[in-house]
């Protein structure tokens, strides 16, 4: 048994009606026979067979329009034909046995167009665009963007002596050079004629709703907590500050910052990056320190190589970076490179904070406010300095067993401050 | 075909032989077309096979060929391999033109064939060329320049018909007239119905052949190369001719009978030899089964080979666009 | 033959017409299946002139005239070309080309690869372009940027007297198809010849005059006029820097790229209508690939969208001119 179906007589021909029938049930057909009439936008066109045999059955009425490559007829195939003749054309074997089958789906000449149509996310440009307002946007010559971007210099800002007014290479490199933040952590660039200004609350505001609507719409959070009792480390803490001057100091925050990098040292599956579908580990422990900017927005820059670093120079460090945010003098690299984020309270704030991740980071740990509680000792209840450790980590990154890990290193490092 | 008494019956059977690959070549076309196996446009030369074949006869190695966008019996009969040219329509690497061409452009070196041009009346200016430098290169050699009736709509073809004269090239052109270009009736295309006096006008020798026969072909063709070769400039032979199938695969044939089909087919060449050598008594029933059965082997070969083929790497894909080198 | 001898150290003094007319002698002299064929190439010396004197010298087989039946005698060159010979075709004007459009189009630059590589088409089609001698529309179009649209041939426009003498040797070497236009306005130019060179190129464009402050992307007879708006600018300062864009397809995008990243401005003058021509190709080109290098808008002086008219004050309109291009370069370079 083999079907006889409806042949693609071009590569424009989808379907055609079956007008007439040549043959009928128990006809003897052979090779070449024609044996239907079939009407296509191009007129009436008799069909061959081409193989051998008894037409058994008719699948397609007469008058009825039959998609191509749909079984118009069944054939029962003649014993006597040469069978390396009859081998059957291969699309055949694949066609439904429904009369009027849903057609093989044909072959477009050209590479079909959605796949070209739909592209998921607007061009980068367009996007500039937009960003820029309506009437705001500037003429800058795509030179001049370039190395102002080079230069960290907001073009917008500048007098443009080109063409129609725009900014051209020469005004960008004739600007005083400016220390930056990168657009790329805040969604802004600084005031160039004002270098150490700080950031724009209100642009600050947009980046800060547009990363967290982000990580909260794409990342799957999991959320691990535990209370740590710093007894001991704020005991070490208070000797060793006991000999220093006020600059040379520690604060608690050092410490935790301390452990947050060395677990991490032990964790690294919380360090890094989730890139196009994968866990890219970050290069270095790039521990990003969140900075409130006095109530007018948040940013947390990087403290490079943090697990390197001894408490005395992560102390120097923080306040530098703490001092810079403020003032707006971040380097790039600080707002582009933390691999992770450290949120700390300190001495104000709540008793705990469960972190939002800043994408593509896999991870943030929050410390809450230090403070003394009760706490169970050797079987006692005893007055202690407990801090809230948690962690907010990206699911598709890692479990929860290896953010419990990460909390256990932290618990057990400030519990040998002198290690630290 | 009593009226080639000298005829012998190796090259009756030979004739016929030929014919039936173009034939059985085509019909092979047909189902593949069908079954998505071929694509684009599909022209076959069903009924026309005694055309080539009889040209064929006369054409030695050193000739050259130009072809219509018909071309399989031209090439087959042209010694071009089925295998490749199967499997060139097949879109494959092994094709004659690696998969660049298909049905309508088989282009072969080894046997100086120049294409099947699938613009009408375009390949005789390219003619003209290839015996002008066959003239300087290689004296004696013909170029059989293969065109439709339709083509004589054309200005090179008249340009081409006085370039040929005037400087005596040997160019023996050869007008396939099926009496349809695409569906537009001889009669109603020109107010010369006979093409060869077209030709005769550019003071070029030419006659009108039974394009059903490939005896008479083989002649006409014997008594043009000759004068050709003989220095005599070119030569023009209509051969009057029918094509049984539709101009391509997706042609209702609004413009013709099934009347006027039935009658051309009677006088279809292959039936025609066939019942010659049978009345002759030159071939026994086994010896016709045996030649029927080698044909349909070498079809099927050809099939297998095209199958077998690979596909051109995309990467290949401008290649040849300009060429590092001339093929020698 | 007269191919200057390498150890003759002065220059030598000739027209463009010259130096095409030598060009062809070399050719015909050193390779026995050169020749050339055209309309009135042979009794009547060439409508412009160039091949004067060669069917004496070089009899009417290698100096064949032919009737006007461009589309035949092309296709006939083709034909040649595949079959072993090297001819030279000599279309009268471009604009005359069209009747053997197809030829050109279906055959030469189709046949290398619609065979498979079996077939190299090697030939030289030469061919009058351009305006600026009052011979109305019908003779007087600029279609070389046309032809540089078409994949599988080349296209050359000799814009100075060496490139004139030597553009065909290295043409007739090439296994493509090449298309050489000469401007009708040049072949009376005259300019020295410098002994010492005897080949060129037929690959890059070519920096005619140096400058730091604009980038002028040009060819054919626009080049004088650009280099003299060069001059004229440079006495305000302005260093532009001309070049030669010789190529036309394929375009050298070495050589534009990085000029217009020293400079970052560019002017394209093109004797081709602006509409879809070659000089669109080229900023399209810069759009897409040293966009980040542009320190002004792209500008282009092309010819006015009209068939090109008669009269001479009204032709003169229609063309590209040093005038326009001096005032071009001056409000990208000094916009105040």
């Amino acid at each position: 048994m083999s079907d006889f179906v409806m042949p693609s007589l071009g590569a424009d021909m989808e379907s055609a009606k079956v007008t007439e029938w040549l043959v009928k049930p128990g006809s003897v057909v052979k090779k070449g026979d024609v044996i239907a009439v079939v009407e296509t936008h191009k007129g009436a066109i008799e069909v061959e067979i081409f193989k051998a045999g008894v037409i058994s059955e008719i699948c397609v009425k007469e008058g009825e329009v039959a998609p191509v490559g749909a079984v118009l007829a069944r054939l029962t195939a003649a014993g006597e034909m040469s069978p390396r003749l009859e081998q059957p054309p291969a699309p055949a074997a694949a066609v439904p046995t429904a009369p009027v089958a849903r057609p093989p789906e044909p072959k477009p000449a050209v590479p079909s167009p959605p796949a070209a149509v739909a592209r998921p996310t607007a061009p980068p440009w367009e996007a500039t665009a937009a960003e820029a307002g309506p009437g705001k946007r500037s003429k800058v010559t795509p030179a001049a963007r370039r190395r102002a971007a080079e230069r960290g210099v907001d073009p917008s800002t500048l007098a443009g002596t080109g063409i129609d007014g725009s900014v051209t290479l020469a005004d960008v490199e004739a600007a005083p050079p400016t220390l930056v933040a990168a657009p790329a952590a805040v969604g802004t660039g600084t005031e160039p004629r004002k270098p150490r200004l700080g950031f724009d609350p209100t642009e600050m505001r947009k980046a800060i709703a547009s990363a967290m609507s982000r990580s909260k719409r794409e990342i799957p959070h999991y959320y691990l907590a535990t209370t740590v009792d710093l007894g001991r480390s704020l005991a070490w803490l208070a000797q060793f500050n006991e000999t220093r001057t006020p600059g040379e100091r520690l604060l608690p925050a050092v410490l935790l910052l301390r452990a947050a990098a060395l677990a991490l040292r032990e964790v690294p599956q919380l360090n890094g990056f989730w890139v196009e579908g994968a866990f890219r580990p970050g290069e270095g422990i790039h521990v990003g320190w969140a900075i409130s900017l006095r109530g007018e927005g948040l940013i947390a820059p990087a403290i490079h190589d943090a697990d390197q670093k001894t408490l005395p120079a992560l102390m120097i460090a923080l306040r530098d970076l703490v001092g810079r945010a403020r003032s707006g003098g971040l380097r790039s690299s600080e707002l582009t490179d933390p691999t992770v984020t450290v949120t700390s309270l300190g001495e104000r704030g709540a008793d705990s904070v469960i972190g939002v991740i800043y994408p593509p980071q896999v991870a943030i740990i929050g410390f809450g406010r230090i403070g003394d509680r009760p706490w169970v000792v050797d079987g006692r209840v005893e007055k202690r300095p407990l801090v809230s450790v948690s962690l907010a980590a990206d699911h598709r990154a890692s479990d929860g067993h290896v953010g419990g890990l990460l909390l256990s290193a932290i618990d057990r490092l400030l519990q040998e401050p002198d290690k630290l | 075909m009593s009226d080639k008494p000298h005829l012998d019956r190796d090259h009756a059977l030979h004739l016929f032989r030929q014919m039936l690959r173009i034939r059985r070549f085509e019909a092979k076309c047909v189902e593949l077309y069908q079954a998505q196996k071929i694509r684009g446009f599909l022209h076959l030369y069903d009924g026309e096979e005694a055309v080539a074949v009889g040209i064929m006869q006369m054409l030695e190695p050193r000739d050259a060929v130009v072809a219509t966008y018909r071309d399989h019996g031209q090439a087959i009969a042209r010694g071009v391999g089925m295998g490749p040219i199967m499997a060139e329509m097949f879109g494959k690497r092994q094709g004659t033109c690696r998969g660049r061409g298909g049905s309508m452009h088989i282009f072969d070196r080894a046997t100086r064939f120049y294409g099947g041009n699938a613009i009408v009346g375009g390949g005789l200016p390219v003619a003209i060329g290839i015996a002008m430098a066959d003239k300087e290169l290689r004296p004696g050699a013909v170029t059989a320049c293969f065109f439709g009736e339709g083509a004589a709509g054309e200005g090179a073809f008249h340009e081409s018909m006085n370039l040929a004269e005037l400087w005596r090239l040997p160019v023996l052109f050869v007008c396939e007239n099926n009496l349809y270009a695409m569906g537009m009736p001889l009669e109603d295309a020109e107010a010369e119905t006979d093409i060869y006096r077209k030709a005769k006008v550019y003071r070029m020798p030419g006659e009108m052949v039974d394009g059903m026969n490939p005896i008479t072909v083989e002649a006409a063709a014997r008594r043009a190369v000759d004068s050709i070769r003989a220095g005599n400039g070119p030569y023009f032979l209509e051969c009057r001719t029918y094509r049984f199938r539709a101009h391509s695969m997706f042609d209702a044939q609004l413009y013709r009978t099934k009347e006027e089909v039935e009658l051309w087919k009677q006088r279809d060449p292959l039936a025609r030899a066939e019942a010659w050598l049978r009345e002759n008594h030159m071939v026994s029933d086994e010896e016709m089964q045996r030649v029927a059965a080698e044909v349909d082997a070498e079809v099927e070969a050809a099939v297998a080979f095209a199958e077998a083929g690979t596909l051109e790497p995309v990467e290949e894909l401008e290649r040849f666009t300009l060429m590092d080198e001339v093929p020698q | 033959m007269s191919a200057p001898r390498s150890n003759e150290t002065k220059p030598v003094r000739m027209t463009y017409r010259e130096a095409c007319r030598q060009a062809i002698r070399e050719a015909l002299a050193s390779d026995p299946r050169t020749f050339v064929m055209g309309e009135d190439v042979g009794l009547y010396g060439g409508c412009y002139a160039v091949t004067k004197g060669l069917l004496e010298e070089f009899g009417p087989n290698r100096i064949r005239d032919t009737p006007l039946s461009e589309n035949a005698f092309v296709g006939a060159g083709i034909g040649a070309a595949i079959a072993g010979l090297r001819p030279i075709v000599e279309i009268m004007t471009c604009n005359f080309s069209l009747l053997a459009l197809d030829q050109i189009l279906n055959n030469a630059a189709t046949i290398p690869h619609m065979s498979g590589g079996q077939f190299a088409v090697p030939l030289v089609f030469r061919m009058a372009t351009g305006a600026g001698r009052q011979l109305a529309a019908q003779h007087s179009h600029s279609l070389e940027g046309w032809y540089a649209h078409i994949p599988g041939i080349k296209v050359l426009v000799p814009g100075t007297i060496e490139d004139a003498r030597y553009m065909l040797k290295a043409a007739l070497a090439d296994p493509n198809p090449v298309l050489i236009f000469e401007h009708i306005v040049l072949y009376n130019a005259e300019g020295d010849l410098d002994p010492s060179v005897t080949d060129v190129d037929i690959r890059a464009a070519k920096i005619r005059r140096p400058g730091r402050d604009v980038s002028l992307l040009t060819y054919g007879n626009s080049l004088p006029k650009a280099i003299a708006a060069a001059e004229t600018l440079s006495v305000e300062g302005i260093e532009a820097e001309v070049i030669d864009l010789r190529v036309l397809r394929p375009l050298d995008n070495a050589t534009i790229f990085e000029s217009i990243a020293r400079t970052r401005r560019c002017v394209i003058v093109d004797e081709g209508w602006r509409s879809g021509s070659i000089s669109a190709e080229i900023a399209a080109r810069l759009a897409d690939e040293a966009f980040f290098d542009l320190d002004a808008p792209i500008r282009r002086i092309c010819s006015r969208e009209v068939p090109i008219p008669y009269a001479g004050h009204m032709e003169e309109a229609a063309l590209p001119q040093t005038a326009a291009i001096i005032e071009t370069v001056r409000g990208l370079v000094r916009p105040r």
